[in-house]
């Protein structure tokens, strides 16, 4: 293999005083034609400084390049040294011969023009094609990057497309050049897990066509494992560790790179489920929780009188039922339903349709409502201007209870139970850290004493490391009050690590529920197939995912559809899936 | 506590906090009556006297005190311009938290009510509504608070909007917390910091629509004194005794000029994303 690009002691720092502000402290690297560098590190380590001053974006980011090479083999066989080419060398070579997908396909593309536009400027400014010309090559570039009906695709403007057709319409405008490296800055993070795939998907078959270079930057070291040869991890500006991938991966020598492995939950594919909660062991128990019909629209109105035209069908009869004790997680990719679902639990939309019932669970637990939530984000779900004993007290006060020594006791208590000191009491907000404020959260809904929490992708805002202590807080939590927790969350990994039951949830409706472990190791449905396959995993090297172009069907119906009654199959004691048509 | 610490450390927040407390204290010395001399007695000898160690701002044309009348004026102007802001924060708040709450028709028909309002010129509208009930001190009082009750809806409103949709307010709707424990305890507090910095730059605007009214004559009237009308009782004699419109005018500009400074300390202080480069 060629040598395509070489970084040697490479050192970058930011603002007046670059010297005195170094973010990047001399990191080297080697990369060959055709080969994957993927650098992994949490954010603010230097991943992406590191590699925005391989194509110098980083000048326009206020940074500079303080010392090293970066040596760069030109088409022709020649090498540069990026670090110290000038602007406009480096604009020919951008674009050319270097091409980059950013992370936010949304933002990355101007709004007001259409896909085919943005592309055809790309072949223009670097490959003078004209007219017509540019236009057949803006169609070819979306057919190779397998975006179905390409040419019809090309007017469209961005926000007609999804998150991951735009996504691939980014890729598309990098590779319109043929460049022979191509820098990926998390080009992944803002989309859905399966999308995720697709897009993992074609890079990996982009770049055996090609034979490009790739830079592929993440914070996810279970991404990595699918595409990259070799591995980069990088700590506060340093690289840490690097080698080939299943070095890195299998022994890796920095404890930095240790901790980054562990502390990930890794699928296993309903191997590292619960077993402390069976239900066949309590056959005879009242449901915590019972959801039946449940069924939540929003109007679409249309025409010149804004009659009604149809409706979003964002959740559309779902049924399950919740133990105490019992965690059923709710999966589902984002507009699947599985947030409106629980909304519709909580009273904060109108279902349309549908009965749920919670159960308070014996006369011990305190008037109020039996069902409580803690949110995704912990920043916005509590009030800035309020104390933490405010903030504490206000469940009691709204259920109408007294600010009097019992609550104050509880307060106390579960301040204790959650893991913070008592004089957190006295303080706003603001002064605990993002896993802090979410135990604040859920001891928050602990108050009332609740049978249900319902859990809105509660650690996803969170650190991989918080993100470990909080699941096991509340799995403790569980045992000791008997709660029951619904759990909705897109990460697979978290779910099978404090899930007993899973639902599947697509396009609004539940298409598979059971038990964790079966519903992981042994999906039935078509879609649940799909979304398990598509999750990444450290053990899953070299796997080459299967490029993918369904969308989502749309939920928008005309007025008066009503979907058809769900057909049940049954695969074993607890696991049943939806028929497919 | 803390707040007047952090307006004295901001380098405006000094003169502007310094100018509005001694504005303060005179308003209420002169409310007091603590005054050089009685603001109302005509000194009939000393007619047009000009400035010297007993009178300190000269006398009038009458033989009043200018430097009392100037007090007096300076509480009077003062009164006006609290009442007017306070009645208009308090209209404003309500209007605007009812707009952002309920939504829908409420929203619509209060904000175009509002519209309406805001197209008219400060003084022309207070002007049309001294026309209809008639000048005196409380008249110019509501056409002050009428006019600035459109501002107050929109800066409600607009960040109220948005802590409508914030998380805690969920959070708070799943406790069953009531309708007004969510509108004082999770919208008004955090609306305090831009209504605080609103009212200080109200007062300044206040201040000179209040002028502009007495001037006209159509807000306090004579004998009472305020900074307008002793403006406009100098038209006539600025060759013969300047003092006269001198002494009114400075006032007026200074304490525009100290309201406005304070405000923006204020806006400064407790804007969240500025107040690290203060602290």
């Amino acid at each position: 293999m060629t040598q395509l690009l070489s970084v040697s002691n490479l050192r970058v720092g930011f603002g007046r005083k670059p010297e005195d502000n170094e973010i990047v402290h001399g990191v080297s690297f080697d990369l060959a034609a055709g080969e994957t560098l993927a650098i992994v590190g949490e954010s603010g380590s230097g991943k992406s400084v590191t590699a925005l001053s391989v194509n110098r974006l980083v000048d326009f980011g206020g940074g500079r390049i303080l010392d090293g090479s970066i040596q760069f083999t030109r088409e022709n066989g020649s090498t540069l040294d990026l670090a110290a080419a000038g602007e406009q060398e480096l604009t020919k070579i951008r674009g050319g011969e270097i091409g980059m997908i950013f992370q936010e396909p949304m933002t990355s593309l101007n709004p007001v023009l259409t896909i085919g536009e943005q592309i055809e400027e790309s072949f223009r400014l670097h490959r003078g094609l004209t007219g017509k010309q540019a236009r057949e090559a803006a169609k070819d570039a979306l057919d190779r990057v397998r975006i179905p009906d390409a040419a019809r695709r090309l007017k469209y403007c961005p926000h007609q497309l999804s998150g991951g057709m735009l996504q691939r319409v980014m890729i598309a405008t990098a590779l319109s050049c043929n460049p022979r490296l191509l820098i990926a800055d998390e080009p992944t993070t803002a989309l859905d897990v399966t999308v995720q795939a697709q897009i993992m998907a074609l890079l990996a078959e982009l770049k055996r066509e090609t034979g490009m270079g790739m830079i592929f930057i993440t914070h996810d070291i279970g991404l990595v494992a699918g595409i990259a040869d070799k591995v980069m991890v990088m700590q506060n500006g340093e690289a840490v560790e690097q080698g080939p991938l299943d070095a890195v991966l299998d022994a890796p020598q920095h404890p930095y790179t240790k901790h980054l492995l562990s502390a990930v939950p890794h699928f296993e594919a309903g191997r590292a489920t619960r077993t402390d909660y069976r239900r066949a062991d309590a056959p005879s128990a009242a449901p915590a929780l019972k959801v039946e019909g449940l069924t939540v629209r929003f109007p679409v109105t249309g025409g010149l009188l804004r009659r009604q035209t149809g409706a979003v069908h964002a959740v559309d009869g779902v049924d399950f039922d919740l133990m105490p004790g019992e965690t059923l997680g709710i999966v589902g990719e984002s507009g699947s339903g599985k947030s409106t679902t629980a909304r519709a639990i909580l009273g904060l939309v109108e279902p349309t349709r549908g009965t749920f019932s919670a159960n308070t669970n014996g006369a011990a637990r305190q008037s109020g409502k039996p069902v409580q939530m803690v949110f995704q984000n912990p920043y916005a779900s509590l009030n800035p201007r309020l104390r933490v004993d405010s903030i504490l007290a206000e469940p009691v006060m709204a259920a109408g209870g007294e600010l009097n020594g019992e609550t104050h006791a509880r307060m106390r208590m579960l301040l204790d139970r959650v893991g913070l000191p008592e004089n957190a009491l006295q303080r706003y907000p603001h002064e605990f850290s993002g896993g802090q404020r979410q135990r604040l959260c859920i001891a928050r809904a602990l108050m009332l004493n609740p049978s249900v929490v319902v859990l809105d992708e509660a650690v996803s805002a969170l650190d991989v490391s918080v993100q470990a202590k909080v699941l096991e807080l509340l799995v403790d939590l569980q045992r000791e009050f008997g709660l029951a927790y619904l759990f909705v969350s897109h990460d697979m990994a978290v779910v099978e690590r404090i899930a007993h039951r899973i639902a599947v949830v697509y396009a609004g409706q539940i298409v598979e529920i059971g038990d964790a472990a079966s519903v992981l190791s042994d999906p039935k449905h078509a879609y649940t197939k799909r979304l398990i396959s598509a999750v990444p995993s450290v053990d899953r090297r070299k796997e080459t995912f299967e490029v993918d172009t369904r969308q989502v069907p749309s939920l928008v119906r005309p007025l008066g559809f009503e979907p058809e009654p769900a057909n049940w199959q049954s695969f074993g004691p607890d696991h049943m899936a939806r028929a497919e048509a | 506590m803390q707040l007047l610490r952090a307006i004295f450390s901001h380098s405006s927040g000094r003169i502007g906090g310094a100018i509005v407390g001694l504005y303060i204290i005179i308003a209420i010395l002169g409310l007091l009556g603590i005054t050089p001399h009685d603001p109302l007695m005509q000194f009939r000898v000393d007619r047009l006297h000009a400035p010297d160690a007993t009178y300190w701002m000269g006398t009038d044309l009458f033989g009043r005190d200018v430097a009392s009348r100037l007090m007096l004026g300076i509480s009077q102007s003062f009164i006006v311009a609290f009442a007017s802001v306070a009645l208009a924060a308090v209209a404003g708040i309500v209007l605007g938290l009812a707009a952002a709450w309920f939504g829908g028709w409420w929203d619509g028909t209060i904000m175009r009510f509002m519209d309406v309002l805001l197209a008219f010129p400060a003084i022309l509208l207070a002007l049309l509504i001294i026309a209809i009930v008639g000048p005196g001190t409380w008249t110019s009082v509501m056409a002050i608070a009428i006019v600035y009750t459109p501002i107050f809806t929109r800066v409600v409103r607009g960040p109220a909007l948005s802590l409508k949709t914030r998380d805690f307010v969920d959070a708070a709707r799943t406790f069953g917390s009531s309708r007004n424990y969510i509108l004082t305890r999770h919208l008004m507090l955090n609306l305090v910091a831009p209504l605080t910095v609103q009212v200080t730059l109200a007062l300044a605007w206040g201040l000179l629509t209040e002028a502009g009214l007495s001037f006209l004559g159509l807000g306090t009237q004579p004998p009472a004194s305020s900074l307008g009308l002793m403006l406009a009782d100098s038209r006539n004699l600025m060759e013969m005794a300047p003092w006269l419109l001198i002494f009114p005018g400075i006032a007026i500009m200074i304490g525009i000029l100290g309201f406005n400074l304070l405000g923006d300390a204020l806006r400064d202080i407790l804007d969240p994303r500025t107040r690290r480069s203060v602290a």
